[in-house]
């Protein structure tokens, strides 16, 4: 008997216990669901705090009149529109993410109570991203009215300093703008943030991957050698060079410096599929990347299945594999963090209106994807893109920047998106980028120079 | 009326606008954390009124607590009215407050040397329940008031009943019997409601005859078991709890049903002290549940909510998603009394009572609460270990 009734208040306890470690643990998390809809209820008692950028700027705040009556301003307007998002019809972005901690209030609770009792609303906690105001300026401007999006990570951290899509809107009056938004008669798709949603052939970038793995397999790849004559046919598949380009004898550095297509096709033939495959999920593809804000899936398909043509393709960039703009970024920013792929992240701190942290985002280590010898190895490759391949343009920085371009053909037409990935200073890098313009041309000539003004900004010139 | 309109016809009631406005603010922010306090003083005597031997200390403290539980009634019952403004929550509230004080004063006379804690915490639990369906829903407060007048009333007669019929157990088949047709009751009379036909109608009111069985059940049980001498009886006592379980699983009342399951291995681990057949029962059960969760989707409904309520929040999870909203966004202080939003709960009233208690009086009132059952269960063991009797115990 009194073993039965020890039993039942250990279930009791139990039970108690849940709760406590639900209310510490998992709580905050949960409430901050968009299907909870008491987030109304603590509007009415606090007034949305400010998001600012990781350099000091107001990115959003709360405007009251003298009736009461509350405006969220964005005083930025369509810059960060995507990555800091909207309240009105739907949360997006930041706003979404951090809804709960902007509508809680962490100033001295008696102060607090004091407020509340004079029937005035408390002001809610103060959300500090890691985006960079003047270096998402830059790339906003760089990308100019082209359609495309911009990323830029600290591959030390994974915080990210810029995120930029287009085309954008205006999250100011995004309410009498909604109907044509939604009803995208251009074919615009503004409300996408294409720099983690918008899925995208990775075109020539993507041979930094097809490149690793052969390094993997074949530990002499030193000796590689191909003969390019300009194309060269893979199961019944002719594969070109850009602009019918002779590359001659290339050796692996000098194929991806040149991004010579008929070499990367024969190396992707001659790839272990599987492994090939389990390289690229390490990076990232076919998985949640595990951030907190909203992102596509990148896909890699190529399996043991695929024929010899599909195989090619892929190597260079051009199968069926999908790719995201931040999941670019975070390939070369985890290649330039000695392998190990750091978590992106978008918030670095919450902290009160009288200027306590509230809670502090750590960066998060996500796993080690390569090792710091291949991540160096790797790095070099990369350094003769810039030194003496596609992205020439890069040269005169006073720090050496790894790179890689792409021209991801989108049609028989010619049609393609200019991409640029890369990271500098190459010995101790402090930014990764991942730029990618839509239907615009090479990324040497698109993509290329909007890399260097992001650059020339954040690490000087 | 909502708590804004409230606020502003007490205004034009009363003038003096802006001390009147603070005024109301006041009660309605400062009354939790008030709240919370007294409830964990009153949890605190709860465990440690039995350190000493001191009776007159303990009879202050059975006192200290009953004058704690009509503190919070009054303050809940003041933020209800100041919310609302109508008439009905006082007479509701002072109908409580007769109640209360009569059964304070009438169960110990008629129960002797009854257990304080034990009367403490009934109406303790009795006036959260109150208070907080009152404000879900005032309705269904004044047939709960109802219920419980006649319940308490009823309650002052069972110690007659058991003095006059001192071989309560002799009566086994009856309490079988009996406890079998009410529950096949259903069958004939019964309705259907969230997917078990468990329900009776009479007039307005409507109840689960499961309710009343258990009772009738746990004597049957006890009744049979303390006459066991041979592993026949044993097996024709078994064979009859067995069959409270099938008809209640023929109505779908899988709850119940488990309820009663483990009542009677309990019943008969506590009686026989056979440790192999509370074992072998807990593995039948077990199975039972595995075949339970194939045959009937109600069931597999609750296993998909529990295991991830999220990814089905929309439908199986609902549920269990907006409790833990409540919950996680009343915190451990709650958002007051009339400040969250419990009605977004499904239930709320009934089974999911503790997440409109969680959100709106805050977790640690919450935490209180399962403390104070805890105490009543200890109690519960405490008197039966007492029990002289192996019918009682």
């Amino acid at each position: 008997m009194i073993a039965v009734a020890y039993c039942v208040v250990i279930v009791f306890l139990g039970m108690i216990g849940y709760l406590v470690k639900f209310m510490v643990q998992d709580s905050q998390e949960i409430i901050n669901n968009p299907a909870n809809k008491r987030q109304e209820l603590l509007a009415e008692r606090i007034v949305r705090g400010d998001i600012v950028s990781s350099d000091g700027r107001v990115l959003a705040t709360t405007e009251t009149d003298q009736k009461g009556n509350e405006t969220r301003v964005y005083p930025y307007k369509n810059v960060f529109c995507h990555v800091v998002g909207r309240v009105w019809n739907s949360k997006t972005g930041i706003e979404l993410e951090q809804s709960f901690p902007l509508l809680t209030s962490h100033v001295n609770p008696l102060k607090q109570l004091s407020n509340q009792l004079q029937g005035q609303k408390n002001q809610g906690d103060i959300v500090v991203t890691t985006l960079n105001a003047k270096l998402q300026q830059i790339a906003y401007d760089a990308l100019g009215n082209q359609k495309g999006a911009v990323v830029a990570i600290e591959p030390s951290t994974g915080k990210v300093l810029a995120m930029v899509s287009k085309p954008d809107y205006d999250p100011n009056t995004v309410r009498s703008e909604w109907d044509s938004l939604v009803a995208d008669e251009a074919g615009n798709s503004a409300l996408l943030n294409r720099a983690t949603q918008g899925l995208y052939p990775p075109g020539s970038t993507f041979k930094i991957l097809t490149a690793m793995e052969y390094m993997r397999e074949n530990p002499s790849f030193d000796k590689y050698r191909y003969e390019c004559s300009g194309s060269d046919t893979f199961g019944g598949n002719v594969i070109r060079c850009y602009n019918g380009e002779h590359h001659g004898t290339v050796d692996l550095k000098s194929s991806l410096a040149h991004s010579c297509n008929g070499s990367f096709a024969h190396i992707g033939v001659g790839l272990n599929r599987k492994s090939y495959r389990k390289l690229c999920e390490a990076f990232g593809f076919n998985s949640s990347l595990g951030v907190k804000f909203v992102s596509s899936r990148s896909r890699f398909v190529l399996d043991e299945k695929s024929d010899t043509a599909e195989a090619a393709q892929t190597a260079i960039g051009q199968g069926k594999t999908t790719i995201t703009p931040l999941q670019n970024a975070l390939i070369s920013a985890t290649i330039a963090n000695d392998g190990v792929m750091m978590t992106p992240y978008l918030v670095d701190h919450t902290e009160s209106v009288d200027g306590h942290v509230v809670k502090k985002y750590e960066p998060q280590e996500k796993r080690t994807v390569i090792s710091r010898k291949r991540a160096n190895q790797v790095t070099r490759m990369m350094r003769s893109v810039v030194s003496d391949g596609t992205a020439a343009a890069l040269r005169n920085l006073p720090y050496p920047v790894a790179g890689k371009t792409g021209t991801a053909e989108i049609d028989s037409e010619g049609t393609s998106h200019a991409w640029f990935v890369g990271f500098a200073p190459a010995a101790d890098p402090k930014i990764a980028v991942s730029v990618i313009v839509e239907g615009a041309g090479t990324g040497s000539q698109y993509a290329v120079p909007i890399a260097a003004k992001m650059l020339e900004e954040y690490l000087g010139n | 009326m909502d708590k804004q309109e409230a606020a502003r016809k007490l205004q034009e009631l009363l003038g003096n606008s802006n001390t009147i406005g603070v005024m109301h603010s006041v009660v309605v922010e400062l009354s939790k954390y008030i709240i919370i306090f007294l409830f964990a003083v009153y949890t605190w005597h709860c465990f440690t009124v039995f350190i000493g031997r001191d009776k007159e200390r303990k009879e202050r403290v059975y006192r200290h607590q009953l004058k704690l539980m009509f503190t919070i009634h009054f303050i809940c019952s003041l933020v209800l009215f100041l919310n609302s403004l109508h008439v009905q929550i006082i007479i509701l509230y002072l109908l409580q407050v007769v109640l209360f004080v009569f059964a304070g004063k009438a169960y110990p006379y008629v129960y002797e040397g009854m257990s304080k804690i034990v009367l403490n915490n009934m109406l303790m639990l009795l006036m959260v329940g109150m208070v907080m369906i009152e404000r879900l829903d005032t309705e269904s407060a004044i047939r709960q008031m109802i219920f419980a007048a006649a319940t308490c009333v009823a309650g002052l007669f069972i110690p007659y009943i058991i003095e006059k019929f001192s071989y309560f157990d002799i009566f086994g088949w009856f309490y079988a019997i009996a406890g079998l047709g009410l529950l096949a009751l259903v069958f004939v009379i019964g309705e259907e409601r969230y997917g078990a036909k468990n329900w009776v109608s009479i007039g307005s009111f409507a109840l689960q005859p499961s309710e009343f069985v258990k009772i009738i059940y746990v004597f049957f049980a006890a009744a049979f078991l303390a006459k066991a001498e041979r592993f026949k009886d044993l097996v024709l006592v078994t064979a009859v709890a067995a069959a409270h379980v099938l008809i209640l699983v023929l109505e779908k009342d899988l709850g119940a049903a488990l309820i009663f399951y483990i009542t009677y291995l309990v019943i008969l681990y506590v009686s026989t002290e056979r440790l192999s057949y509370l074992l072998a029962g807990l593995a039948c059960g077990s199975g039972a549940a595995v075949v339970a969760y194939h045959l009937f989707t109600h069931v597999q409904n609750r296993v998909i909510a529990w295991r991830d309520p999220w990814s089905t929040i929309a439908n199986q999870g609902y549920q269990v998603a907006q409790s833990l909203f409540a919950f996680g966004t009343g915190g451990w202080f709650g958002m007051g009394l009339g400040e969250g939003m419990p009605d977004k709960i499904p239930v709320a009233s009934s089974d999911f009572i503790i997440s409109a208690i969680g959100e709106e009086l805050g977790v640690f009132f919450a935490i209180c609460v399962v403390l104070v059952e805890i105490s009543c269960f200890v109690m519960f063991v405490n008197i039966a270990l007492k029990m002289s009797r192996r019918f009682y115990s």
